[in-house]
C-alpha cells in the first residue's frame, strides 16, 4: 500500500490537472459520489460528527495497530473531502496517522474548508481520527 | 424622488473589490452592511487629529474626543425620536445591549413565578440571555410561536400575558425570514398587561422608519455594524424612568460618583451603564454613518429595497425546486431559501466561489428552523445598495453551482 505522503502526492497532482475551480468542485464531489455506502448500522450517535452546517458519520476501526475508516456527509462537497481523508488514511498503520501532516489541502485550494469556522465539521473528523489513532497505535483499541 | 444607486454604491469602496475573479455581489448584509467611505474617513479623522480619553482630561484633545463622542449621542438620540440624550447607552452591539437588560431589568424587577415573554422568531441573542435570567431568578421563560407564513401567533401572546408577565422581548424584523412584527400592537398588548418590552431592532433600524416614542418601546437596541456603521458599538435606548430604576451592568471607571471602602454611589444617566474606558471612535463612526442615512428618506430605502426584493423573490421561484421560507405580508428584503436535494453549504460555498456573498446555516435562529423543519438555509439579505444585476448574478450563479453538484 502507498504511504500517506504518496497518496497526498497523488491527490496533489490529480487536482493539478483541474486548473478551474469548477472542475475540481465537480472532481471533488465525484470522488464522495464514488465512496462506498456507509451501512446503516454506521450511523450511530458515537459516529455523528457534528459541524455547524452540515453532518459527518465516521466510522473507526483499529485492527492490529491498522486504522479503517468510512465516512459519509449530507453535504455532498463535505463527503467530497472526507473521502480524501479515507484515501489518505483508511488502512494506514496508526503510528503513521497520528504523525501525519494533511499538507495536500493547500496544495488543492481547499484548505479554506478547514478554516477554524467549525462550519462543515471537517475539522472535528480530523481530531477525531487524530485522536483514535493515537489509541490505536497505542493499543488501547 | 428615488435613489441614485450609482451614486450611493459609489460611496463603498468595497463594492468595488473582485473575488476570485469575478465582481463581489454582496447579499449578506444581514449579518453586517458594508461602510461609505464618509464612515472611513470619520474613523479615520479620529484617529489622526482627535484621538483621546473623554469625559476626565483637562486637556485641548480630550474635549474635542469628548464633544465627538457626545455629538454622537445627540445624533443616535436624533434618529430614533428619543426623548433626552442621556436615554441612550453606548454598548458594544445590540446583544450587549439586551444583557443590559436582561441583567439591570431583571435584577430589580424580576422574582421567582414571574414570566418573560420571548417568540420563536427571534435571534439567539434575544432569546438566550432571556432564557438565562429566567434560570437564575425561577422566572418562567414563555415563548410566543410563529405561524406557516412566519408571522407571530399574536392570539397565543394574548393569552400569555398576565400580571405576571414582566416584560416582552421581540424583534421588530425577523433576521431570518425578514418579518416585520406589528410592534405598535404587541407594545400596546403588553403595556395593557402591566409588562414592560424591548424591541430588538438589530433588523430593522437600516430599513424602516423607527420612532421609539411613537412606539412606545421602553427599551429598543441595535448595532452600529447592520446599519453601514463600524463593528464593536452598538444602542440602549431606555425610558428615562426605567433607566434611573434599575441598578447598573457593570462596575468600573466612568459610571461611579463617589468611591469609599464602605460603599460606591454611581453616576448619573447614560454613564451609570457605561463603565470603564469607552469605545470611543465606534459612536463617532456610527453618527457619521447615521448622517449618510439622514441624506436620504427611509421611504425611498424601502421602496428600494423591496422593488430588489420583489424582483428576486420572482427569479428564484423560477429555479426548479426551490422553496423561500416566510411569507409575511409586511416583511423587508430577505430571501430565505434552499433547493430541493442541495446542501446548503455546498451551494453557499459554489456561490462564494463566484463572488456572490450569502449567509447559510441556521442564522442563530435554531427555533425557527426547527419550526420549519429544516436545519438550515440560504438566505440572501440586500442593502440599499443591491440592484436587479445582483440578483441576476445570484440566479446564474445558482444555476451553475446545480450544474456542478450534478443537479
Amino acid at each position: 500500500m502507498a504511504s500517506i505522503q504518496e497518496i497526498q502526492s497523488a491527490i496533489i497532482e490529480d487536482f493539478s490537472f483541474l486548473p478551474q475551480w469548477d472542475e475540481r468542485y465537480a472532481y471533488l464531489i465525484e470522488l464522495g459520489q464514488k465512496m462506498e455506502p456507509l451501512p446503516e448500522a454506521y450511523r450511530t450517535e458515537e459516529n455523528n460528527v457534528r459541524g455547524c452546517q452540515s453532518t459527518v458519520w465516521l466510522h473507526r476501526e483499529c485492527r492490529d495497530g491498522v486504522m479503517y475508516l468510512q465516512s459519509d456527509s449530507n453535504s455532498l462537497i463535505v463527503k467530497g473531502l472526507s473521502a480524501l481523508l479515507m484515501q489518505v488514511f483508511s488502512g494506514q498503520p496508526a503510528g503513521e496517522v497520528v504523525k501525519a501532516d494533511l499538507a495536500f489541502f493547500e496544495e488543492t485550494g481547499l484548505s479554506k474548508h478547514l478554516s477554524s469556522q467549525r462550519t462543515n465539521g471537517l475539522m472535528a473528523m480530523i481530531e477525531k481520527i487524530k485522536a483514535f489513532a493515537a489509541e490505536c497505535a497505542s493499543g488501547k483499541k | 424622488m428615488t435613489l441614485d444607486i450609482k451614486k450611493i454604491r459609489a460611496d463603498f469602496p468595497i463594492l468595488r473589490l473582485t473575488i476570485n475573479g469575478n465582481p463581489l455581489v454582496y447579499l449578506d448584509n444581514a449579518a453586517t452592511t458594508q461602510k461609505p467611505q464618509c464612515v472611513i474617513d470619520a474613523i479615520t479623522a479620529y484617529y489622526t487629529s482627535t484621538n483621546s480619553n473623554i469625559h476626565r482630561g483637562t486637556h485641548h484633545l480630550s474635549n474635542l474626543a469628548t464633544e465627538a463622542h457626545e455629538a454622537a449621542r445627540k445624533t443616535v438620540q436624533a434618529f430614533i425620536h428619543a426623548e433626552h440624550d442621556h436615554e441612550i447607552i453606548f454598548t458594544s452591539g445590540t446583544t450587549e445591549s439586551i444583557n443590559l437588560v436582561a441583567y439591570s431589568f431583571g435584577e430589580a424587577f424580576v422574582h421567582p413565578g414571574d414570566d418573560v415573554i420571548v417568540t420563536e422568531m427571534d435571534h439567539h441573542s434575544n432569546f438566550v440571555p432571556w432564557q438565562m435570567l429566567c434560570k437564575r431568578r425561577g422566572a418562567n421563560f414563555r415563548v410566543v410561536p410563529i405561524d406557516e407564513n412566519g408571522e407571530l401567533r399574536l392570539d397565543v401572546l394574548e393569552g400569555l400575558l398576565s400580571d405576571k408577565t414582566r416584560l416582552v422581548a421581540f424583534n421588530h424584523v425577523s433576521n431570518s425570514l425578514g418579518t416585520i412584527n406589528p410592534a405598535r400592537k404587541i407594545i400596546r398588548m403588553a403595556h395593557d398587561a402591566g409588562a414592560a418590552v424591548l424591541v430588538d431592532a438589530a433588523q430593522s433600524v437600516q430599513h424602516i422608519e423607527h420612532d421609539v416614542q411613537a412606539l412606545d418601546a421602553d427599551f429598543y437596541a441595535f448595532s452600529g455594524h447592520k446599519i453601514y456603521g463600524p463593528t464593536g458599538i452598538g444602542v440602549l435606548y431606555g425610558k428615562e424612568t426605567w433607566l434611573d430604576a434599575m441598578p447598573p451592568f457593570q462596575g468600573g471607571g466612568e459610571m461611579i460618583d463617589l468611591v469609599t471602602i464602605e460603599k460606591t454611589t454611581f453616576n448619573k444617566l447614560p454613564f451609570k451603564f457605561e463603565a470603564g474606558t469607552p469605545n470611543i471612535v465606534g459612536p463617532i463612526g456610527m453618527a457619521a454613518a447615521l448622517d449618510y442615512l439622514n441624506a436620504l428618506d427611509f421611504a425611498d430605502i424601502k421602496a428600494h429595497e423591496d422593488e430588489v426584493f420583489n424582483y428576486g423573490h420572482q427569479k428564484l421561484l423560477g429555479i426548479d425546486g426551490l422553496t423561500i421560507y416566510g411569507s409575511a405580508e409586511h416583511h423587508t428584503s430577505i430571501l430565505s431559501f434552499n433547493i430541493e436535494g442541495v446542501h446548503h453549504y455546498d451551494l453557499g460555498t459554489l456561490l462564494d466561489t463566484q463572488g456572490v456573498a450569502v449567509r447559510t446555516g441556521h442564522h442563530c435562529t435554531q427555533p425557527i428552523m426547527t419550526a420549519l423543519g429544516i436545519e438550515g438555509n440560504v438566505r440572501a439579505s440586500l442593502a440599499l445598495y443591491n440592484t436587479k444585476e445582483d440578483i441576476d448574478s445570484l440566479v446564474s450563479a445558482i444555476h451553475k453551482a446545480m450544474k456542478i453538484l450534478g443537479k
